[in-house]
């Protein structure tokens, strides 16, 4: 029985154990003298005997899901003759996987016998686990909804019961967050130390020569293994300015024009059009920036008499820029927005013109949202992937010239990612030691902007 | 205070008005500029996409007359499924533009004839014959679809100004000008683009696959993080204890939403893939990346929701002598349903323009084949768009931006659906 079909026979049992619940509940209830002897409504007995049947066996069928792969291996592995098994760790694995991939793609007939073997143990093995499944599940589903349906009495406090498991079930959901949270930095942080004992941490942070390929022959040009992470950093930094540099003025001055000049009729036509920019993909501004921008900057370049590359900085940085513009506004908006009338009236009152006000009153009162949201704009920018991936390079340059080609830490994390991956390779493991970097600066980023936010904010109400 | 120097202060004033004024008109310009520029990148990138892509929606078709006869299709029995399946259909393509254009000899030039219509056309021969077996041994006048070089150049001469020709040499010209001449030559609507999956032939290319990708993806996302996110924000407003606990969650729910989507592709590469043994390029674990990618903007909407239902009717509801479940299932989640169901179309719309974290997981592997469910090999809309402009045929920068107008129409639907939702159903206490 596949997973869904049992899924749908466990929902039946548990539609089943709520209307045996329930009957109970009744039943005893009438010789008791009415629904009124009840402690709690019938349905809540309804509820009650079906947490117990379903929850015990959804534990049992996740765990069971999570776990019977790497049981079926070690059962694998034991079946297999003893000269495979002696073979060391990484040529035993990719045995083990060559006889997973014939076994899922049906083709062995021409293998090596123990391999023949293998495949027949291993479909044995899965076929077995299936029933397995499916049997222990429902056993458990009814085992444990019998058990629930007896203890039913009309003394039993169903209701609270019921309600318990219902909080316990809303929190374990709001869990989830701190479980991502520790998973993403378990999974980079496990895979880095993995790294960082292969190549030395100092050599990653503070080498400035990138070229990932490892070379396969020891005569090999090219693949000489460097993985010094600054030229990325720079180019990452570079890139992000570039994208600073448009969408700070422009995103600032957007929004005061919008909640300090423009009319109702004005705003309410204009923020919506801007907030467009927000929502559009970030893979559409990365094909705009590579085959609309790119060529445009570079055959302005040419007219004037510069080099550019087709893969600069500056088209790449110039589009992520546009993108950040929204971001920007609408959080200086709503900054700006909240600081308080009597602030400008007093200002105004005095006999300064309103970009004076604004200038000298509204914007330092406003300075550390504003500050914050740039902030939060930045981490925004070195994290975006799809616009660099499309238009910035691969060839990681150590230059502040934008009009060069550079690489960032997230197109390399996904050039080195994409495609097959070996987890035992530098070249596999370096992306997750530059996806703990990115980790670390947007978490510090964001870390800052909530401090400056709340350390610097006036209180004005 | 005497009088002439308050006529000074005066004049003072008035000397720098008018520089005062000055400033303030720049700085006033200054804001219509910076809005005036974001709004021009806008149209400027709409109308750099539609020009693009809109001749994607229209392909170019030849007619031809094809011989159906059994000896050149290689068809001995015509009752035998099997022999109509492997039936040499693109000979009889090639006979037939030999016959239409008879004066073409030598190996190259019959090559280059026969690249005039697309490689696929022996496809749509083979469905014409298991539609209709009587059509054997007799001609047929059919259109078969262009190859995309000469799309490409049949689209581009029907533009005014400069015609692109690309691989299209003079001889091949001549052939479609004398196709053209003789209306043997028809645009129509693009329907192959709807209807197929991926091919490395433009011509043959198509989102099917690609939008029941996102659509299975979606699914997913939607069904894991809907209840997942409700149940959380219901926690955290309705019930969690202002305790060390309760900060350290809300702490890493705004952190996770401010995280780059690329970590979260490391996530499911360390953890689904890695760790749980989970086979790439499945909408089923691209979906649950997505979910914990979109849990945050849920859980933060639906709290705000959740926060705008007033007290009075829950003390009402409490006041009469509903529990506090009760009073959360019947009273507070419906009147916040609006709120919450538009945060969530917000958040399925941010995930389904979602490329980096798919691209991890493997979903951007070639697949031909159109997904039937979410446990099987796809990519998605944003992904195949990634791919196509990596391209270099030229036929397929039209079809990448086709695409992202069809990609772009879907999340307009979606965000004005929550709009619509939260003036229509949103109410104000």
């Amino acid at each position: 029985m596949d997973t869904s079909t049992l899924f749908a026979f466990l929902a039946l049992l548990m539609a089943g154990a709520f209307m045996l619940g329930r009957g109970r509940s009744l039943a005893q209830a009438s010789n008791a003298g009415g629904v009124r002897a009840l402690n709690s409504l019938p349905s809540y007995y309804g509820m009650l005997t079906l947490l117990w049947c379903g929850i015990p066996s959804l534990a049992v069928l996740g765990a069971w899901i999570i776990f019977d792969d790497l049981i079926i291996h070690q059962l694998l592995i034991q079946s297999l003759p003893q000269e495979i098994r002696n073979l060391d760790p990484t040529e035993l694995s990719l045995r083990i996987n060559t006889i997973e991939n014939m076994a899922a793609s049906g083709m062995g007939a021409n293998a090596e016998p123990y391999i023949q073997n293998a495949i027949v143990t291993l479909e044995r093995l899965q076929k077995t686990s299936g029933y397995a499944l499916t049997g222990v599940a429902l056993l458990v589903a009814v085992m444990t909804g019998l058990w629930g349906w007896t203890r039913i009495q009309p003394q039993l406090k169903a209701r609270n019961q019921v309600e318990n498991a219902f909080k316990i079930i809303l929190l374990s959901c709001s869990c989830l967050a701190i479980l991502t949270t520790v998973g993403i930095v378990l999974s980079v942080l496990f895979e880095s130390i993995r790294f960082f004992s292969m190549i030395p941490i100092t050599d990653f942070v503070f080498g400035s020569e990138w070229s990932p390929q490892m070379a396969i022959r020891a005569d090999q040009v090219g693949g000489s293994g460097a993985f010094g992470a600054i030229p990325l950093f720079v180019g990452t930094m570079l890139i992000s300015l570039i994208a600073m540099i448009v969408a700070v003025p422009a995103g600032l001055m957007a929004a005061i024009y919008l909640s300090e000049y423009a009319s109702t009729r004005v705003r309410s036509l204009v923020k919506p059009a801007l907030e467009i920019l927000a929502g559009i993909p970030t893979v559409v501004y990365g094909f705009f920036a590579a085959l609309t921008v790119a060529p445009m900057i570079r055959d302005t370049g040419g007219i004037i008499g510069l080099s550019v590359s087709s893969e600069s900085a500056l088209a790449a940085g110039l589009v992520m820029g546009i993108m950040i513009i929204p971001f920007v506004s609408s959080l200086s908006d709503d900054v700006i927005n909240a600081v308080p009338q009597s602030l400008r009236d007093g200002s105004l009152g005095l006999g300064s013109t309103q970009s004076e006000t604004i200038r000298q009153v509204v914007i330092p009162a406003a300075l550390p949202g504003i500050v914050g949201g740039i902030l939060l704009a930045v981490s925004r920018a070195i994290g975006e992937t799809m616009i660099v991936v499309m238009a910035a390079s691969l060839a990681a340059n150590l230059t502040a010239n934008p009009l060069e080609p550079v690489t960032t830490v997230t197109v390399q994390i996904v050039t080195l990612l994409v495609g097959d991956q070996e987890f035992d390779s530098p070249k596999t493991l370096a992306a997750f030691a530059l996806g703990l970097m990115l980790f670390i600066v947007t978490l510090g980023l964001n870390f800052l902007a909530l401090h400056v936010v709340k350390k610097y904010r006036e209180q004005y109400d | 205070m005497n009088s002439t120097e308050k006529m000074n202060t005066i004049d003072l004033v008035n000397k720098n008005l008018a520089k005062r004024y000055r400033a303030e008109k720049r700085f006033k310009a200054y804001g219509i500029a910076s809005i005036g520029f974001g709004l021009i990148c806008l149209v400027f990138l709409f109308t750099d996409i539609i020009g693009k892509g809109y001749t994607a929606f229209v392909q170019s078709y030849i007619q031809l007359e094809v011989n159906l006869d059994a000896d050149t299709l290689d068809i001995s029995d015509p009752n035998d499924p099997n022999q109509i399946a492997g039936a040499n259909y693109i000979g009889v393509v090639k006979k037939a533009l030999r016959e239409r254009f008879p004066d073409v000899s030598g190996r190259r030039d019959k090559r280059k004839l026969y690249r005039l219509v697309s490689n696929g056309s022996g496809f749509d021969l083979r469905k014409m014959l298991e539609a209709d077996p009587s059509i054997l041994n007799t001609k047929q006048t059919v259109w078969l679809i262009a190859d995309d070089d000469i799309d490409t150049y049949i689209k581009s001469a029907a533009k005014d100004g400069k015609v692109f020709t690309g691989r299209v040499d003079e001889q091949a010209q001549g052939w479609v000008k004398s196709l053209m001449d003789n209306d043997e030559v028809e645009t129509r609507f693009n329907t192959v683009f709807f209807t197929n999956g991926d091919s490395r032939e433009p011509e043959q290319a198509g989102i099917r696959g690609a939008i029941m990708g996102s659509l299975f993806t979606m699914f997913v996302t939607l069904i894991l993080s809907f209840p997942i996110g409700v149940a959380a924000a219901v926690y955290l407003e309705e019930y969690a204890p202002k305790n060390k606990w309760t900060d350290l969650i809300e702490v890493n729910i705004n952190n996770l939403a401010a995280v780059p989507s690329i970590i979260f592709g490391l996530l499911g590469v360390a953890i689904f893939i890695g760790m749980f043994g989970m086979q790439r390029s499945l909408p089923l674990v691209g979906g649950m990346v997505l979910t914990l990618m979109t849990l945050p903007t849920i859980i933060i909407s639906s709290r705000a929701a959740i926060k705008a239902v007033p007290p009075s009717i829950r003390e009402a509801a409490l006041g009469i002598g509903a529990s506090k479940m009760q009073m959360i299932l019947h009273h507070v989640l419906p009147l916040a349903m609006p709120g919450m169901l538009t945060g969530a179309i917000i958040g399925l719309a941010q995930a389904l323009g979602e490329t980096a974290p798919l691209l991890m997981i493997g979903m951007v592997a070639f697949i031909v084949d159109i997904p039937g469910g979410v446990a099987d090999p796809a990519t998605v809309l944003p992904v195949q768009i990634f791919l196509w402009s990596d391209s270099p045929e030229r036929a397929f920068v039209e079809r990448t931006s086709a695409a992202i107008m069809v990609l772009l129409g879907f999340l307009i639907i979606m965000n004005a659906l929550a709009v619509w939702l939260r003036k229509r159903l949103e109410r104000r206490w």
